[in-house]
């Protein structure tokens, strides 16, 4: 009467069986991805991390915030006499401050990463070499832009009025995103020498902290003393403030940005291939 | 040259050191094309090492290995692109979902777009994981997480698998789960390297054997040759009643060599190659009025044939190296 139940699980085994063997059954193999695609796909697996874990972009968003309003309300009034004024001079610096901290993150999720077996899978696999990378730092852009409009929206409802309007903006984020590109590289590259994610950030950190504030990010460096005026004037990350309040006030000449462009450049022709020099040895 | 065609992996004097410790010391492995081969040894004999270097992970120290003819030094691109590998961690995303490690992979091994999403939506019903297929897998169980793995690394088929202790951890079903795999994976011709802790494994999927320890190969055979050296099975028997061992010590050693009074004092054993003799031997026991609780007949565990081979256990070491990699990790 009743259907004999030790047949119907053969049965449903049997059609188990067969799509497995169906699943593993010759499926050939297709040419490799070009570099540009492999590193694409790499980027998109950046993206759906951040889907998965929004909070990822907390860091991004949170400490544009706290330092435009910290910097333009607590020092507005010392140094430029009126927080309004201050903001004018300030908000471009914030700007790159906030997108290079950002930078240090690259390293750190490439050092959490390294530490997982997934990484021997890519490495065993016959992809460009350095696509995981590149395509890490491209998905990575989505936290520099996502940092950087957080200070623009936030400069402009606290007061602040770019000369240059839009276009403006738009390009002086477009550069402080590319330098961020090349600055990258540095830590992921101290990502892989370092054993820890908290080592990489506080060591990304320490870095960052002088250079950013020896800057003329947030006073004119005429005030300084002239040693370290010197330094102030020699630190790219100036170089990087000059020419985007430049291209936002609209006074931006070609020597400034091609400065900050080869600076990127270079930044990104000694440490990529270290990056990934390192990734291959890696284990 | 023409010799090695039908050599999938061909290993000399592979040599790897870490620091003081020699991981890999001199290995040599003959594998032929469509078989499996097991790679046995205790926790730190130099299986994974072994492994990385053949995938090109790793570059060997000393030594040479050719990798379906190509050499894993000069040729690696080209090793890559006929080998997959299932690693011992789990090699796969676990911040991400089932379906999307796999259009991943797909994607990063050349299918467009629609081609990767049917590939993975294929591979996650053969695998028994399309309702888990949008979930992280880090909420995955371990047998799943080994399902996908195995379905990550089969994507496009290869031509040889690396298997990095594969079933560790899993309880019986998946394990089986796991086997059910591989033999699959055999008959469409896939060679496959299999590392392990298990005879009982090894016994069961594998066509020979290299017995690994201390990064050395200690001893090569096919699974009944290993067996045989490490003498024989064992037969144990557990009896109801404690009085009655004496009376069960004298039938067992009629039929049986080796009988020993085990620990436990309702329990004796006995070394026992043949099933046959030992089914005789239990129900002699049985019919002389010895009322028996339970009795297994098992094969040589991987300890038997490592005293076998080497005169000491292979646990104790499993031990000291467990502790130093631990110590290694805390420091
Ligand atoms: N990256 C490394 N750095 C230093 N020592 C290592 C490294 N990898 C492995 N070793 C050491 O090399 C030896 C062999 O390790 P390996 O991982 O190859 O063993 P295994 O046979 O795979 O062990 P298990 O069964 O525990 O996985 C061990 O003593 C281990 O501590
Ligand atoms: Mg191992």
């Amino acid at each position: 009467m009743s259907a004999d139940p030790t047949r119907e699980v053969d049965s449903e085994s049997a059609t188990e069986e067969v799509a497995l063997r169906k699943a593993l059954s010759s499926n050939p193999r297709p040419p490799r991805p070009s570099a540009l695609s492999a590193s694409l796909t790499f980027g998109w697996r950046g993206m759906l991390k951040v889907k998965h874990v929004p909070e990822q972009l907390l860091d991004a968003t949170m400490t544009p915030v706290l330092f435009t309003l910290l910097f333009t309300y607590m020092f507005g009034g010392a140094i430029a006499g009126s927080t309004r004024e201050y903001l004018q001079f300030l908000l471009p610096g914030i700007l790159v401050m906030s997108v290079l901290f950002t930078t240090v993150y690259s390293g750190v999720a490439l050092t959490t990463d390294a530490t997982k077996g997934v990484v021997d899978r890519f490495r065993s696999l016959p992809i460009w070499r350095p696509a995981p990378l590149v395509g890490a730092v491209l998905g990575d852009s989505v936290r520099y832009l996502v940092a950087a409009t957080v200070v623009v929206v936030l400069g402009v409802a606290l007061g602040f009025r770019p000369q240059a309007g839009l276009g403006g903006v738009v390009a002086a984020v477009a550069l402080v995103v590319v330098f961020a590109f090349g600055l990258a590289w540095v830590f992921t590259t101290v990502g892989l020498l370092m054993r820890t994610p908290s080592a990489v950030l506080n060591g990304g950190f320490m870095a960052l902290f002088p250079l950013t504030f020896l800057s003329n990010a947030f006073v004119e460096p005429e005030t300084l003393p002239g040693w370290l005026e010197t330094f102030v004037e020699a630190n790219p990350v100036s170089h990087l403030v000059t020419a985007s309040r430049g291209l936002m006030d609209g006074t931006a000449t070609a020597g400034e940005i091609g400065l900050v462009l080869a600076s990127a450049a270079a930044l990104t022709a000694v440490f990529a291939p270290l990056t990934t020099r390192l990734y291959r040895s890696k284990g | 040259m023409t010799t090695h065609s039908s050599l999938a992996i061909e290993a000399t004097g592979l040599v790897k050191v870490f620091g003081t410790t020699r991981a890999v010391d001199g290995v040599d492995l003959a594998v032929g094309t469509g078989s499996v081969y097991g790679v046995l040894g205790p926790n730190g004999a130099g299986k994974t090492t072994t492994i990385r270097m053949l995938a090109t992970l790793l570059s060997p120290d000393a030594g040479s290995a050719r990798v379906l003819g190509h050499d894993i030094v000069r040729e690696a691109e080209l090793v890559r692109g006929v080998v997959s590998l299932t690693g011992q961690l789990a090699s796969v995303d676990e911040d991400l979902t089932g379906r999307e490690n796999l259009i991943l992979l797909a994607r990063l091994l050349g299918l467009n777009r629609a081609a990767a999403k049917a590939r993975a939506a294929e591979l996650l019903e053969a695998f028994a994981l399309a309702d888990a297929a949008t979930r992280l897998v880090k909420n995955y169980s371990g047998g799943m997480r080994r399902r996908l793995d195995l379905a990550a690394s089969l994507v496009v088929t290869p031509q040889l698998m690396f298997l990095d202790e594969p079933t560790t951890g899993l309880d019986p079903r998946s394990r089986n789960q796991v086997w059910d795999i591989v033999r699959a994976l055999v008959a469409e011709g896939t060679t496959i390297l299999l590392c392990t802790q298990y005879l009982d494994e090894a016994d069961q999927l594998a066509d020979g054997i290299a017995v690994i320890d201390h990064g050395k190969v200690i001893a090569e055979g096919t699974p009944a040759q290993l067996k045989a050296s490490a003498g024989s099975g064992s037969l144990h028997v557990r009896l109801l009643d404690p009085a009655q061992r004496p009376e069960a010590k004298r039938l067992l050693t009629r039929e049986l060599d080796g009988v020993q009074l085990e620990p436990d004092p309702a329990t004796l054993s006995a070394s026992c190659a043949d099933a046959d003799r030992g089914a005789e031997a239990v129900a002699q026991l049985s019919r002389a009025g010895v009322r028996i609780a339970d009795f297994s007949l098992g094969q040589p565990t991987l300890d038997e044939v490592f005293l076998a081979l080497t005169g000491h256990p292979a646990a104790e070491e499993a031990g000291e190296e467990e502790a130093k990699v631990q110590d290694e990790r805390a420091a």
